[in-house]
């Protein structure tokens, strides 16, 4: 727990420090906001059909954010060299892995606050409940966490950054939109695509019109923790080449 | 004590090292002196537990660094050839991270952080950025990366590397001051620098070690044989290499020929004799049709003895 503590200090603080983590959020809030401005709140709608839009337009922060926060990682540790103070200290691997994903989710979460602007001012002006706006930012929350053990992973992978960041984009892409893939197949092989769908069956269905689907949390935290331990292994495979 | 035993690496099926069994002793300054790829990073990689060998063991203050690399890291500070450095963070933020990554508690990195900044002399960059400091100081804070949980054992790979005249001097001394309080293993393939350190040399060439001992010792174990060089002007052929190599071993006295290197607008040959033969070398080389540019004896008794020890590796190979 201390090697993790130390890690994720070191790491949210260069979110925190560099212009690079800034930037970013600054360009995922502006997108989010201009697409909910122009998108989600155009002409007369229900609040409930507002929030569920902006939700659906706000869920391009984790899953862009997620890996242009994660590629760099580890690719840019090894890239820089500095990858052999870590692999050199009494650290486990998974402890590196874990101590740069909560740096990484801690930063994600700061720009998930930073849009809760949104939804205050149509819970100001219509009428919805708390409870949709936490089920809708929870399902963002576990969105980002996979997105970004997703991006760790591919970022585990390589040195090369810009083929890390491909490589995870790829990824996050292809679970996606792996629906289009299932609405093609017949049953049973049609229901086990759908349930590996990262964004349109489990966040589309669930969190973004407030209902909270208990197979859905499960669904999320068992990505996260697969592309989390992926990442373990892979840094453990390299370690020793 | 480093105890390492039939120890080996292997990239692919690349042999990068071994077998090689040595003994480091504590209070010792080990100099791992070789030729570019003969094994002395990887060696140095495999001590600090940042390798794993493909085979043999390896023993580190009497832990298996196989079974228990966490013990022996503690017990390690590590020098790699490119520093560890995060260019983002400033130099006592940074010495910080790493003393507590080995386990330092907060109040220990900041008792030990003056005597840190002092051995290594970092005190007037102490607040500023690394990514704003020159070479130098980078390799200095590398230093103090390394010496920052006052490690039993500590493993310098190349520290000289890039520095200038004077920044060279500069670590040269800091080395000498780091040897009253720790077991230190340098690499360098510059032999003047090994010489001025180290008690003992352990020369590697092509992944095995080619001699163990005092600069007196090695010399003393070649002394019946004597070293020639010889620059030719690279010719318009084939294989100049080839061509080159097969007159000057054709010469009358000549044992070895080692892989040649360029120089000076030429190809430098070191040959191991069994007598003075300059003036054959000479010949043979006219008679060819080749330009010699230079013909010397090697000009310092450690660089003949690892001319010639590496040369014989060569030869064998």
């Amino acid at each position: 727990m201390r090697a993790i503590s130390i890690i994720y200090r070191r790491e949210l603080g260069t979110y925190l420090r560099s212009p690079f983590g800034w930037v970013i959020a600054a360009i995922l809030l502006l997108i989010a906001g201009f697409l909910c401005q122009g998108l989600a709140m155009s002409g007369e709608q229900l609040s409930a059909i507002v929030l569920e839009r902006y939700f659906n337009y706000t869920s391009s922060i984790p899953l862009f954010g997620g890996v242009l926060l994660s590629f760099r990682l580890l690719s840019e540790e090894r890239q820089n060299h500095s990858m052999v103070l870590l692999n050199t200290s009494p650290v486990r691997d998974s402890e590196i892995v874990l101590g740069k994903f909560l740096a990484a989710l801690t930063f994600l979460s700061i720009i998930l606050l930073l849009s809760v602007y949104m939804p205050i001012m149509i819970k100001v002006n219509g009428k919805i409940t708390t409870a949709q706006v936490l089920v809708g930012y929870f399902g963002l929350f576990l969105l980002g966490a996979s997105t970004l053990a997703i991006g760790l992973f591919g970022s585990a992978l390589t040195k090369q950054q810009l083929i890390a960041a491909v490589v995870s984009a790829a990824m996050v892409a292809i679970l996606s939109f792996i629906h289009i893939l299932a609405a093609r197949v017949d049953p049973p092989l049609k229901e086990a695509i759908e349930q590996i769908d990262l964004w349109w069956i489990h966040y589309q269905y669930g969190f973004m019109k407030g209902v909270l689907n208990l197979k859905d949390v499960v669904y999320y935290v068992a990505t996260t923790y697969f592309f989390l331990l992926l990442s373990t292994k892979t840094l453990e495979a390299k370690r020793w080449q | 004590m480093i105890r390492a035993t039939n120890l080996s690496k292997f990239y692919g099926g690349k042999r990068a090292l071994g077998p090689v069994t040595f003994e480091i002793n504590d209070g010792e300054t080990v100099g791992f002196l070789g030729l570019n790829g003969a094994g002395k990073t990887t060696a140095l990689r495999i001590l600090a537990c940042d390798l794993r060998p493909s085979a043999g063991t390896i023993e580190v203050g009497g832990v298996d660094a196989v079974t228990e690399p966490h013990e022996v890291r503690k017990l390690i500070g590590f020098l790699p050839e490119n520093p560890p450095l995060y260019t983002d963070m400033i130099v006592t933020d940074y010495l910080r991270f790493a003393g507590e990554l080995r386990g330092m508690t907060k109040a220990a990195v900041n008792r030990r952080m003056p005597d840190v900044l002092e051995i290594t002399d970092l005190g007037e960059v102490a607040n500023d950025p690394i990514g704003n400091l020159s070479h130098g100081f980078r390799q200095r804070v590398g230093v103090a990366q390394a010496i920052v949980h006052e490690p039993k054992f500590l493993i310098l790979d190349e520290p000289t590397r890039g520095l200038d005249p004077v920044q060279i001097v500069e670590m040269r001394n800091l080395i000498h001051d780091l040897k009253q309080n720790h077991t230190v293993l340098i690499s360098s393939h510059i032999l003047t620098e090994i010489s001025q350190t180290c008690d003992r040399l352990l020369v590697l060439g092509r992944g095995k070690i080619l001699g163990v001992g005092s600069e007196q010792d090695l010399a003393a174990s070649e002394s019946e044989i004597r070293q020639v060089t010889v620059t030719v002007r690279v010719p318009i052929s084939d294989d100049p290499k080839g061509q080159i190599r097969g007159v000057l071993a054709a010469v009358d006295g000549v044992k070895s020929v080692a892989e040649p290197y360029e120089q000076g607008g030429g190809l430098l040959f070191a040959l191991s004799t069994t007598k003075d033969c300059r003036a054959d070398v000479s010949r043979a080389v006219v008679q060819a049709k080749l330009d010699l540019l230079k013909l010397d004896y090697a000009r310092s008794e450690l660089e003949s003895t690892f001319i010639r020890l590496v040369g014989g590796a060569d030869a064998s190979n």
